[in-house]
């Protein structure tokens, strides 16, 4: 079936196009250049803007972790139902939704593309079985690997290859994408009641820093021609006086840099930037990671906007977990997956009249406006983390928006609002660039080819929102904003119409991309004799999974996508 | 008085969310009986599955449901209400005036499991005894029974009062086992015996117990030996030992509990 989108506010970064009225013709799923004219079911966009299908980054939507979150809060679940209809399934859950709510309300927002960022290597199986249950979206999962004994173990030897090669098994083992890495080493040393104090504070029992582990890790990456860079939460999150620790991250593999490439993207950077000695003493730090970004090309960032709301928190950072129960008292969970990582979750509410909480929403935003390119840093609320991503349409609204902003600057503690830096801040996004840190940045961060963009041969997925860009003005209309973004007219995926309005009309499935490493025969299906034994060894003397059962076999995926990347051995 | 009595026995929950005050306000019987309703998975009228009556003209201010007959699967009867008045003649379901904040339910018969569920306010009377979580809130959340009465002429099961925030509880005879857990305020009043563990996890409140109680938890020290407790004005004779706890949880509740029934906790008088 092929499509014609006709007159349309085209918003496509990527391929330069701001905002130009255009057609786009969509014909066996890819963008062309015509559609075939006679066939095409034509979608009247005029007076609309149409994107590229959006891109999230960072949201916690899968897997182990996810699933114990939902079985921890029947509560989150009561009070928001979606009933089924005659093609969709019924679902439940407001911070942390179940699968297949998950993917109608994305796709009702337009997005078409999500990565779930934290992956226990062992949990992987289940991770793809509820990625497979996440309908239309197509999906992506990063494996922690920045405390896996194995990786810790060559690092410290130094035997860079050593270790990419065990990360190239265990990336096709998991059908991985990326490399993520949380709070290196102090996860691990959480499972000997610890953490890590700074990027030079070595880890128990193995010797190694968490400096030496970034930096392992992205040589790792750089050796495997991985499409993503490292995809690193860091040390000391949520700590006051992290900022440093953040900036250190972004300098300690700055080195490593080829050209303009970026070499790391700092996840939920907001969680990352504060500045003070305690918890009375603490500001905003986004001034200064502004800046380093600012000059520098070698760093990407995603927000992790906070929304004053009622959330699931849930990280593989255990002791930043132990942290936030110890603060709110509440229920929690705290896990320890064998040699590989760990997780925790703690039911959190953020409230406006909370210095500390008030602040970070502050911060959030101040990064997002003063890093001048939107190419560097994108919308998150490291979902459910910072609060649940169908917030999305608010946290662009005060984009867009002054007005919008001030309005809840009114509404916050007192203290938080003197200390802010946002009345202080005039910039307000224009629809170019919130597509830019909705998808087109994001797209281009993980290295999808055929993703944020429309230009022919791209994937078919658009999103058509209600909103004339003749008409409004987004600074004082961020209602209209709002709510445009809440719904699109269209959601269009793979060239077919899955959502009009509040309706999922055709919940096609997603598919799921991974990272296919062309391994030479030193590597991955038919490793180096070496390798392969090494690994048998290990599997025997501490994993609880034999060896022969751990690796996911393509077949596994219902729609697997695999990235063919040839790594430079 | 709109009278609404059960046409059939119901094999599966009915969740009768719509018969509530609020809702059949002002609305003719034509009206009420298109109400929509869930059996099972089934959506049916509220005229499917009750005889319904109107035996005189509602005020708004003064709308009164009474209900008849078999109401053991017919749940969230009253839920969110904030005025009028509900009378049941029977056993009635689960989470009876769920999240009420005002107006009052009267239950000639008993009542199943979450009574008064994260009520804010109102008057609940039932004559016949309550199963367990009374005024306890949803599984999962921690917003208890925030304000309001809820009065039990018979027994009532585990966990009473589950979570409470404000409002009173009285049970005019026993209570089963944790009363009162992690309650941050309010009163739990019993007449009769309880159950193990009373007051487990409670931060703040009262909760008094006239009768036989098996132990204290050790998480509880006693303060002193008090002739009388006063609630809403009204003496509640004595005498009681009055403990504080939960320690566990730095807690400051009141656990009262009868002298003259517990000689078995005689030897805390020596810690005095």
């Amino acid at each position: 079936m092929s499509l014609l989108i006709k007159n349309g506010f085209v918003y496509d970064p990527l391929n330069g196009v701001k905002g130009e009225k255009m057609d786009i013709a969509i014909e066996k799923g890819k963008v062309t250049d015509e559609a075939s004219k006679k066939k095409a079911k034509i979608i009247d966009a005029s007076g609309m803007v149409v994107m590229p299908g959006g891109v999230d980054i960072h949201t916690h939507i899968a897997g182990a972790e996810v699933n114990a979150g939902r079985l921890l809060r029947p509560e989150d679940h009561i009070g928001d139902v979606e009933p089924k209809t005659t093609v969709t399934r019924s679902g439940v859950g407001h911070s942390i939704p179940s699968t297949f709510t998950t993917g109608y309300r994305y796709a009702r927002m337009g997005y078409t593309m999500i990565c779930n960022p934290s992956m226990p290597p062992l949990e992987a199986r289940h991770t793809h079985e509820e990625l497979e249950d996440t309908p239309i979206v197509d999906k992506a999962t990063f494996p922690l690997l920045g405390d896996w004994w194995f990786a810790l173990e060559y690092l410290r030897d130094g035997m860079v290859k050593e270790c990419a090669a065990h990360v190239a098994w265990m990336i096709l083992a998991t059908k991985g994408y990326a490399i993520k890495i949380v709070n290196p080493g102090g996860v691990e040393a959480w499972g000997f009641g610890r953490n890590v104090r700074d990027l030079d504070d070595p880890v128990p029992n193995f010797g190694i820093t968490p400096r030496e582990i970034v930096r392992g890790l992205c040589k790792v990456n750089q050796i495997l021609k991985m499409p993503h860079t490292i995809h690193v939460h860091t040390n000391r999150l949520g700590q006051p006086g992290n900022y440093l620790t953040a900036i250190e991250t972004m300098r300690s593999v700055k080195d490593l840099a080829r050209g303009d490439e970026p070499v790391v993207h700092i996840t939920h950077c907001q969680f990352s930037a504060f500045k003070g000695d305690d918890w009375r003493t603490m500001r905003s730090g986004a001034e200064e990671i502004a800046k380093y970004v600012n000059h520098h090309s070698h760093v990407t960032l995603d927000m992790g906007q906070v929304v004053f709301a009622d959330t699931t928190t849930m990280t593989a950072d255990g002791p930043w977990q132990y942290t936030l129960y110890e603060l709110s008292g509440n229920k929690w969970i705290n896990h320890d997956v064998e040699t590989e990582t760990g997780a925790g979750i703690v039911p959190f509410r953020y409230r406006r009249k909370s210095y500390v909480h008030a602040t970070m929403w502050s911060i959030g935003l101040e990064l997002a406006l003063l890093v001048k390119d939107p190419w560097k840093i994108y919308l998150t609320t490291d979902h459910p983390n910072g609060g649940p991503f169908t917030t999305y349409p608010k946290i662009i609204s005060w984009l867009v928006s002054r007005k919008a902003r001030e309005k809840m600057l009114k509404r916050i503690n007192r203290k938080a609002r003197k200390r802010s830096l946002l009345p202080s801040i005039d910039r307000e996004y224009s629809l170019e660039e919130i597509a830019t840190v909705t998808r087109a940045g994001q797209a281009k961060a993980l290295g999808l080819r055929n993703k944020g963009h429309l230009g022919v041969g791209s994937d078919g997925d658009v999103a058509v929102y209600d909103i004339d860009p003749r008409k409004t003005d987004l600074s004082k209309d961020y209602r209209i904003v709002r709510r445009a973004f809440e719904k699109t007219a269209y959601t269009i995926k793979g060239g077919q119409i899955v959502t009009r309005g509040d309706a999922v009309v055709k919940p096609v499935a997603g598919r799921t991309f991974w990272t296919d490493l062309a391994v030479s025969s030193c590597l991955g299906t038919d490793p180096c004799p070496e390798v392969m034994q090494d690994l048998r060894k290990r599997f025997r003397e501490y994993w609880t999974v034999e060896f022969e059962n751990y690796f996911i076999p393509e077949r596994f995926l219902k729609a697997s996508a695999p990235i063919a990347v040839k790594p430079e051995m | 008085m709109v009278i609404l009595s059960p046409r059939r026995p119901f094999g599966v929950p009915v969740y009768a969310d719509c018969v509530s005050p609020d809702i059949f306000a002002e609305k003719s019987v034509k009206e009420i009986s298109a109400l929509k309703l869930w059996e099972g998975n089934k959506q049916r009228l509220l005229s499917d599955l009750f005889d319904i009556r109107d035996e005189d003209v509602n005020k708004p201010e003064e709308v009164t449901i009474q209900l008849q007959g078999d109401l053991r699967k017919v749940r969230m009867i009253g839920a969110k209400m904030s005025m009028g008045k509900i009378t049941v003649e029977g056993d009635v379901g689960m989470h009876l005036g769920a999240m009420m904040k005002g107006g009052e339910i009267l239950v000639k018969g008993n009542v199943d499991s979450w009574l008064g569920c994260m009520m804010e306010g109102g008057r609940i009377e039932v004559t016949g005894s309550a199963a367990d979580y009374v005024g306890a809130p949803h599984r999962g959340s921690t917003d208890g029974m925030k304000n309001g009465t809820i009065a039990i002429h018979g027994n009532a099961g585990n966990e009473v009062g589950c979570y409470m925030r404000g409002g009173l509880i009285r049970v005019d005879e026993n209570v089963g086992e944790f009363a009162g857990i992690h309650m941050r305020d309010g009163t739990i009043l019993v007449q009769g015996d309880c159950e193990a563990r009373a007051g487990a996890g409670m931060t703040d409140g009262k909760v008094i117990i006239c009768g036989y109680v098996p132990s204290v938890l050790p998480t509880f020290t006693i303060d002193d030996i008090r002739p009388s407790v006063k609630i809403d004005g009204e003496k509640v004779p004595g005498p009681f030992y009055r403990f504080t706890g939960d320690i566990a949880e730095n807690g400051k509740g009141k656990l009262f509990v009868s002298k003259n029934k517990n000689s078995q906790l005689g030897f805390y008088e020596r810690y005095l």
